[in-house]
């Protein structure tokens, strides 16, 4: 046994050519995440706080696609979801529709913790958020520059499928046109379990790029972006329309539970439904094992467990 | 060619005390329903169709908590959600915090059908119904004098505990609530009657859909946001089958109901039956729920830990059956 923890910052068509600039911050954010979260675990807090600690640096860290650098909306603006849930309880809670609120992913635990609910979006969430007396700000924080260029570069993608009147197909990605490649990077989260046993997993996004307003992903819904209980902790990133209908999450432990199978093998046997090119995840185990398998270019991640190994990667590894 | 197969469901969870009458006005329209379901599968529609027309159909009908009739939030208006999904390809499409959408399944339907996603919630989702040119009304349509009266009981019971009032209007009555102690989600039975209407169909080629359709809770906070529209919570369909789920919302949640029925069909290989009886007995722990469920043989099953569950299902061999208890 032993703890565990893994960090993902979202996956997708990350091209192997991704410049320096747009690579080095990413991969120190990975590592500054990777490091609060095991120091978290060794000073023994609990898997549900690390987790959320975790995510709230991921939100606050603006190269990610979650919090501040959330992906805009089709209006120019934010919609944060975020999800929280406790292997040990089943306890969950979720958030949608959130634009003002510092930490997504702290408000969704208030929900957990503090309603007889497990999700609240929109005008509900917000009323809430300032109830509990949550961080607040004006919408204009979370916008960054190089989230107006991509909502521009994606309308102009728009335009041109427009043109050549393509119906609308959920399994062609319209923002793959993107010439940097770097639009589907979505979502954080991060897993962990401690040397109990005990589980979390938390997710973050602001969705996905020129989304219509009031879309919802996967990250809020329970078994498809987010999910845990006794045996595994996991957190999903990539197209939300084939998360939430392959209920990737749920169907780890499911696998792992119905096919005893190990969580590596789950995982990746979940991944492998998946239409290449659409979906990643990060899971921990109750006995201490760490798989993040995707079947994209590239997903943003990282791990480590109490032996003392730990990786940060974006492409394949020797060890995925 | 298989048999076709339908089930509705009028909620989970039934106050024994409920008046005679109502028990059978709630027989007449699951019947009404299902009467829709299987002519429109004798003329060979497909299941998604059916899944839609019959849940139409309960969503206009101000009996159950969907559409009109549908349970207040704390503030007295009307929040709808749904969901609807698809079974051969899993499409599916969902909707939340409707306020002015007649049927809601139907916007659900276009939104997986003509939007590219797969939920929309709140001023999103009305927006794309202004745009999809849906029938809209205002919030007053939805709301019945029943559920006035009730929103007034569950305010009372969330503040007074077990000190029940008898009021002077009132179809279940507080007194009812005193003789029995049943409770959902914190409420008194007869308050709570959650009543959520569902459908799940397969038809002749075989193929299953799944439809779930409510206001939510009663005395919800604004923005609350159940399992009925979750995915894998209050609804699924797989190439094996088709489940509509109904109960304490956060329970169906956190057990993820509705696709655990197709889970362990499809990786511990059990019937339809087996499934149903499995989920129910091990996955609710202190949840109370029920289900229905088809299967791509033409098959029906419903399954409920609670008391009672409105429920009506037919097959092409002639079976049909419509319940209370």
């Amino acid at each position: 046994m032993g703890w565990a923890i893994s960090v993902h910052g979202g996956a997708g068509d990350i091209p192997l050519s991704l410049p320096p600039e747009k690579r080095l911050p990413r991969e120190a954010g990975l590592r500054r995440c990777l490091d609060v979260g095991i120091a978290a675990l060794k000073a023994h807090n609990h898997p549900l706080d690390v987790v959320e600690l975790v995510v709230r640096e991921l939100e606050n860290n603006p190269h990610f696609n979650a919090g501040k650098g959330s992906v805009l909306t089709t209006s120019g603006t934010v919609e944060m979801e975020a999800c929280i849930m406790d292997g040990k309880t089943m306890k969950c809670g979720a958030v949608s529709g959130v634009s003002t609120v510092v930490n997504a992913i702290s408000l969704a635990r208030l929900v957990m913790d503090k309603t007889p609910h497990i999700y609240l979006a929109f005008d509900g969430a917000e009323a809430f958020a300032r109830e509990q007396g949550l961080e607040t700000v004006e919408m204009s924080h979370f916008i960054t520059p190089e989230n107006i260029e991509r909502l521009k570069q994606a309308q102009e993608a728009d335009r041109v499928q427009l043109d050549y009147t393509q119906p609308i197909q959920k399994e062609v990605p319209k923002d793959a046109a993107l010439a940097d490649g770097d639009s589907q990077i979505g979502t954080v989260g991060c897993v962990a379990v401690d040397n109990e046993g005990n589980l979390a997993t938390a997710t973050s996004t602001g969705g996905i790029v020129n989304k219509m307003v009031g879309r919802i992903g996967d990250t809020p819904i329970i078994g498809a972006g987010t999910y845990a209980n006794h045996l595994c902790a996991v957190s999903a990133t990539g197209r939300g329309e084939a998360i939430i209908r392959g209920t990737i999450a749920r169907d780890v432990a499911a696998v792992m539970e119905f096919k005893g199978l190990s969580l590596k093998e789950a995982a990746a046997y979940v991944i492998d439904q998946v239409p290449r090119g659409n979906a990643g995840l990060v899971a921990v185990s109750s006995t201490g094992e760490v798989a993040m398998p995707f079947n994209t270019t590239g997903m943003f991640r990282a791990c480590a467990t109490e032996d003392g190994y730990s990786e940060i990667a974006i492409w394949d590894s020797p060890t995925k | 060619m298989g048999a076709w197969a339908i089930a509705v469901h009028g909620g989970a969870g039934v106050d024994p005390n409920l008046p005679k009458e109502r028990q059978e006005e709630a027989k007449r329209l699951l019947t009404r329903c299902l009467d829709i379901g299987i002519s429109a599968l004798r003329s060979n529609l497909p299941a998604i169709d059916v899944v839609e027309l019959v849940v139409r159909e309960l969503e206009t009908d101000p009996l159950f908590n969907s559409g009109r009739g549908s349970a207040l939030t704390e503030n007295g208006t009307v929040e709808m959600e749904v969901s609807i999904m698809d079974g051969p390809k899993r499409r599916c499409g969902a909707v939340s915090g409707l306020t002015t959408v007649k049927n809601p399944v139907s916007l659900a339907r276009l939104v997986m059908e003509k939007s590219p996603h797969s939920y929309l919630a709140f001023s999103g989702a009305e927006e794309f119904a202004k745009k999809q040119g849906v029938e809209m009304v205002d919030n007053e349509f939805f709301i019945t004098e029943d559920n006035v009266g009730m929103l007034k009981l569950a305010k009372e019971a969330n503040s007074i505990l077990f000190d029940y009032r008898i009021p002077a209007v009132g179809t279940c009555g507080a007194s009812a609530a005193m003789d029995s102690p049943l409770q959902m989600n914190g409420l008194p039975i007869s308050v709570y009657a959650p009543e959520t209407v569902g459908c799940v169909v397969v038809d002749k080629q075989g193929r299953c859909a799944a439809a779930t359709s409510t206001g939510g809770l009663m005395n919800k906070m604004s923005g609350r946001i159940g399992d009925s529209p979750l995915i894998g919570s209050g609804t699924y369909a797989s190439e094996l089958c088709g489940v509509s789920c109904t109960g304490e919302g956060e329970a169906i949640i956190r057990s993820t109901l509705a696709r655990e029925v197709s889970a362990v069909m499809e990786y511990k290989r059990l019937n339809l039956h087996e499934a149903v009886d499995y989920v129910i007995k091990n996955r609710l722990d202190e949840g109370k729920a029920g289900l229905i469920a088809v299967s791509k043989d033409g098959e029906v099953a419903c399954g409920f830990n609670t008391t009672g569950m409105f429920r009506g299902c037919a097959t092409e061999d002639g079976f049909m059956e419509v319940g209370v208890w």
